[in-house]
């Protein structure tokens, strides 16, 4: 067989098995996260700072340094996300890092504050942080958990197809509740002009739509023994309610956690400055 | 009593008015026959507004009609005008029945029974060629109708449609859109599934069944149309059914019976093969000429230029040079020794063999789909492992080819006149060898298309190319020494076979000993293991198999079968023997093939006691995998869905690389286990998109990328053609602000593909911006490597070679 591994400049082709971005290139940054934390706590051991550990002494400002450089590399991410450059650079390695550099903040930037922590600018600044590092964790287990389950529940089809598939079946619906008696009919209209999207993000979430049309239509047409083909139909959109629903709930959910992410990233990065701004000015 | 002509011109498509105009401008007595009530049909019938592309833009029009890119209507317009002013005297619906007589005095008779004389005729019928027509009793009447220009039209009738294609269901569900025109709709479907169809027709299709808008008859043939009633031949016996209107849409007949009809020889039984022509597009039956597509030239402009010139030469102007003259002109400039245009055809076609019979008509087309370089000694023609997919053939001078990779001093010569590079365009796979000239050489390189047209128009050179492969391929796959000549034997008892997909061509547990090269598509071999068959391995082209059985003596020990439909070469066991026998060094070269493929198949089968459902999951993916086309692909992109979170990324960062249209829909195609095969170019071995591409704009490029270039005229057969949907047709959306604008001050639609209303409301005014055909070219010439990868955030989507991803690895790291 012939040899295809490199392609025609000589270059290694990209692997031909998948690999996540937790294991990326088998934990290489999760080991140099790991060797910078070890790093920041054998040097708040061993440095001799006077009186006791605190952020204004030499080891202070050093893991201080680090870690606001790397708080802004990390929001970095953000623009290398949308920002379609050319060059040899993967966005998947950036969130391995992103992952693992921005876990090991916990430890520089908590060595950094002494444990001095109280009323203030300067904490307001590490309890932001870490709010962005708990928001982000909860982002690590969604998109560890979540994706297989968005696979299996939407089987192949794309939100496209569910919503014209959903169209598809409220046409037949319109046209079957034609020899309806009123109240039925009334019911089916309701369903008609339910709308998927309404009912705003906790309903998404929660995945329970209590008082849906449709299921108040099938109940009601049930109840009152109404025509075969209207239930069938009915039973029909429930199911692909169903199925959509699951799909939206979920995509909420790999993306909910962004909207606590992002904007304590920005609030962080205006606590820091304030923190920044008055540790000079007041030095 | 016969009009009598001196010319007569069947068809008004751009060739045949063209040559109408010219006729009349000469003040020849002529006449145009077009079938319909309108020139041009074939274009009459484009979408309303759709962009006409005037392609190749180096070549002149020579022509009394204007043409220039623009809308349907704007170029139909001007023919229309033109026409009437320069008084061309056009025949509106005369199709044309039979042609009959000599040169000087023929009689072509029109289905209305009329008749006309004519002393030459052109024919310039294109190649859209008639529908297929209703064969049973009554097909003759008047309420049986081939075409439905206006649903709308007819109101309350019963209606029967015949034809599972996608114009007959779009007919259909056209007549029962509308509810208020109470027409009774039934379709009638000789097979049990509607498989020739677009998925989106075919469900509209049910949809409207489930309705009771429309009746859908499967396995039902018409057996005999009456006034107001039909016979069905159903299944379960005769029928008969309400049936005021009949519409017939079983697809068209090529025009090749017609043709023949009229004495006319073409060049091959081939169904690509073109009428045979002289150079003033003379066909075998003298006086009867033959243009445009018809001819093999599918291009607006090309067809105009023919009809401008099949007319001077009809006039006795002998002197004319073809108006693509300057385009070879050029080809050759670059030669110090200075020649005609005819003295270049002439020499390449006398010292190339497989140019030999070629006519000068043909030379020309076939020189203008290639180039001719000068090498000088030492020169790399190609490399090993580039991609590439045409053919070389020696002018003057000769080429080395470096046989071992590791040694490029060991070279094998190959002689003036011969060929290289057909083991490209036969499997589309990789360059096997770097081959480089051997003296001071002309090589002329002929594309793809040129080479498959030349294939299909000279049946020896055909022959020649398949013997010259066969021997190259086996040369290079096996080594050890051999030469042309220790091959003879083994290749004159070979026979290469096409394989339909799913066929075995080894079965496992059977008697036999010949030795199978898979020469296009690949191979899947499995093994029968407690019961079940299990995935061993996926061999693409330029692969062999059946050594185990013939090396070691015994039974088959696995299957083999065709993942796509393959063509393979049979070695027939004995002659093969002998061979190794003579060869001892192949034999250890066999031996130690052997060994590499048994330990693989111990290998699985080891673990399938251990890991039998990681083993039964590997199997049913390579499956999966194989049914959706991956047989043929030779880059794929994969997604993880255990990975995808959904963000689309991939597609913006497609969008964002490339003129702000993406090329892939992440969400669309198959799944299995979690892993996702979305709509994306797999980038075939043998594209289905370049299979008829007019302008030739589908080519292979330096990376084994598949990519459309600006010669596209939007026509959309690449599209159509695509048997996974990953071509379409749009049109580049206005440039849009910097990311950072959009970051800092909102501006603009920001990442991704622009929505519509964006599109729309950035559009300049009255700048109409042609749609054309888009798809994936592998991000070829971008730094980094394809984006949707490198944008993947959680390393969903990887790009890969088929064989590397079904490869053993995959279960040796699922069983660690």
């Amino acid at each position: 067989m012939r040899d295809r591994d490199l392609d025609r400049r000589g270059r290694v082709r990209e692997a031909a098995m998948h690999e996540g971005f937790l294991r990326h290139r088998n934990f290489r940054w999760l080991k140099i996260a790991t060797a910078l934390s070890l790093a920041a706590i054998a040097g708040y051991g061993f440095a001799d700072v006077t009186p006791r550990p605190n952020g204004g002494s030499w080891y202070g400002y050093t893991l201080g340094t680090v870690a606001v450089l790397l708080i802004l590399w990390l929001t970095l991410l953000g623009v290398r996300k949308r920002w379609m450059t050319r060059g040899r650079w993967s966005l998947k390695a950036w969130t391995s890092a992103h992952v693992y550099l921005g876990l090991s903040l916990i430890v520089t930037a908590t060595l950094h504050t002494g444990f001095q922590l109280g009323w203030n600018v300067h904490t307001l600044a590490w309890a932001l942080m870490m709010l962005v590092i708990l928001s982000g964790i909860w982002g690590i287990v969604a998109y560890a958990a979540l994706p297989k389950a968005l696979s299996s529940n939407r089987e192949e089809l794309t939100q496209t197809q569910m919503l014209e598939g959903l169209r598809a079946i409220d046409r037949q619906l319109h046209e079957a509740a034609q020899p309806l008696a009123p109240s039925q009919a009334a019911l089916v209209q309701k369903s008609l002009e339910q709308n998927v999207f309404a009912g705003g993000l906790f309903r998404r979430l929660s995945g329970r739509h209590r008082g849906c049309a449709t299921a108040k239509a099938l109940r009601g047409i049930r109840r009152e023994g109404g025509q075969e083909k209207v239930q069938s139909l009915l039973e029909r959109k429930s199911g692909m309610l169903a199925r959509l629903r699951r799909h939206l709930q979920l995509k909420a959910m790999l993306e909910v956690w962004l909207y606590v992410h992002v904007p304590a990233t920005f609030a962080l990065i205006a606590a820091l400055t304030a923190h920044i701004v008055s540790v000079f000015f007041f030095w | 009593m016969a009009d009598r002509v001196r010319i007569a011109i069947v068809g008004s498509g751009p060739a045949g008015l063209s040559a109408a105009a010219r006729a009349a401008q000469l003040g020849l007595s002529h006449v145009l026959l077009e079938k319909t009530d309108h020139l041009s049909d074939t274009i009459y019938k484009y979408q309303k507004g759709k962009h006409v592309m005037a392609t190749p833009s180096a070549l002149v029009l020579r022509s009394d009609l204007d043409f220039d890119a623009g809308k349907r209507e704007i170029v139909l317009g001007t023919w229309d005008d033109q026409t009437a002013k320069h008084k061309v005297n056009v025949r509106h619906k005369s199709e044309i029945k039979a042609i009959e007589g000599e040169a000087g005095a023929f009689v072509l008779t029109l289905t209305d029974g009329a008749k006309i004389e004519a002393e030459t005729v052109v024919l310039a019928i294109g190649t859209q060629g008639n529908p297929n027509l209703v064969r049973c009793p009554g097909a003759s009447l008047p309420h049986v109708q081939y075409q439905l220009d206006d649903p709308g039209e007819y109101v309350d009738e019963h209606i029967t449609v015949i034809g599972s294609g996608d114009a007959g269901i779009e007919n259909a569900l056209g007549l029962a859109a509308d509810s208020a025109q109470g027409n009774t709709v039934t379709i009638l479907n000789r097979s049990g599934d509607f498989a020739r169809a677009k998925g989106a027709n075919v469900k509209l299709l049910n949809e409207a069944a489930e309705r009771g808008r429309i009746t859908i008859r499967l396995e039902t043939t018409p057996a005999e149309i009456r006034p107001g009633e039909m016979v069905l031949e159903t299944r379960d016996g005769q029928e008969t059914i309400r049936c005021d209107r009949v519409i017939a849409r079983m697809g068209s007949a090529a025009p090749r019976a017609f043709i023949e009809s009229c004495g006319i020889e073409f060049s091959s039984p081939d169904r690509e093969a073109f009428p045979k022509l002289s150079p003033t597009f003379e066909s075998t039956k003298p006086g009867i000429f033959v243009i445009g597509a018809l001819a093999g030239y599918p291009l607006i402009k090309h067809c105009m230029n023919q009809g401008h010139d099949v007319i001077e030469f009809i006039n006795g102007n002998k002197g004319l040079k073809p108006a693509d003259e300057p385009l070879l002109e050029a080809k050759f400039a670059k030669f110090r020794a200075r020649r005609s245009v005819d003295e270049w055809l002439e020499l390449l076609r006398s010292n190339v063999s497989i140019l030999n019979e070629l006519s000068p008509l043909q030379m020309r087309e076939f020189m203008l789909d290639s180039e001719v370089r000068a090498y000088k000694p030492d020169e790399v023609i190609f490399e090993r492992n580039d991609p590439g997919s045409s053919l070389f053939a020696i002018a003057q001078g000769n080429v080395l080819v470096e046989v071992d990779k590791d040694n490029p001093r060991i070279t094998v010569p190959i002689a003036q006149g011969s060929v290289f590079g057909e083991v490209g365009l036969i499997s589309g796979r990789r360059r096997g060898a770097t081959i480089r000239a051997g003296e001071n050489a002309v090589i002329v390189e002929v594309s793809r298309t040129a080479a498959l047209k030349l294939m299909a128009s000279v049946p020896a050179a055909k022959r020649a190319l398949t013997r010259i492969s066969i021997e190259r391929q086996l040369l290079q796959m096996f080594g050890s020494g051999l030469t042309a000549a220790d091959l003879a034997e083994v290749i004159d008892a070979s026979e290469v076979l096409t394989v339909p997909a799913g066929k075995h061509i080894i079965t496992e547990g059977e008697d036999g000993q010949d030795i199978f090269v898979i020469r296009v598509g690949s191979m899947i071999i499995e093994k029968q293991v407690g019961g079940k068959p299990v995935f061993l391995n996926y061999l693409p082209a330029g692969s062999y198999v059946g050594e185990i059985a013939l090396v070691n003596g015994g039974k088959r020990t696995a299957t083999v079968k065709a993942a796509i439909k393959s063509e393979v070469i049979r070695l027939p066991g004995e002659a093969f023997l002998r061979l190794l026998k003579a060869k001892p060094r192949l034999l250890d070269k066999l031996r130690a093939d052997v060994a590499d493929r048994q330990n693989i198949n111990s290998f699985i089968e080891s673990r399938k006691d251990s890991f039998s459902g990681v083993v039964d999951m590997y199997s049913a993916t390579a499956g999966f995998l194989i049914e959706n086309g991956i047989g043929e692909a030779t880059d794929v992109l994969l997604i993880d869905e255990n990975l995808c979170v959904g963000c689309d990324n991939c597609e913006k960062a497609c969008a964002d690389s490339h003129e702000g249209l993406s090329r892939l829909d992440r969400e669309a195609g198959r799944t299995y286990a979690h892993l996702h095969v979305p709509t994306s170019c797999r980038h075939c071995e043998h594209p289905h998109c370049m299979a008829d591409c007019p302008p030739n704009a589908i080519h292979r490029g330096p990376d084994g990328e598949v990519f459309i270039d600006e010669k596209c005229i939007g026509c959309g057969n690449c599209q159509r053609n695509c048997p996974y949907g990953v071509i379409r047709m749009d049109s580049v959306p206005p440039k849009k602000p910097p990311i950072f604008a959009w970051l800092l001050l909102g501006l603009g639609p920001g990442p991704g593909e622009p929505n519509k209303a964006w599109k729309y409301k950035d559009k300049k005014d009255g700048v109409e911006k042609p749609k054309k055909a888009i798809k994936c070219d592998m991000c070829a010439g971008i730094k980094g490597g394809p984006a949707c990868v490198r944008a993947c955030p959680t390393g969903a989507a990887i790009r890969v070679a088929p064989e590397k991803f079904l490869g053993v690895a995959r279960l040796e790291r699922e069983t660690d």
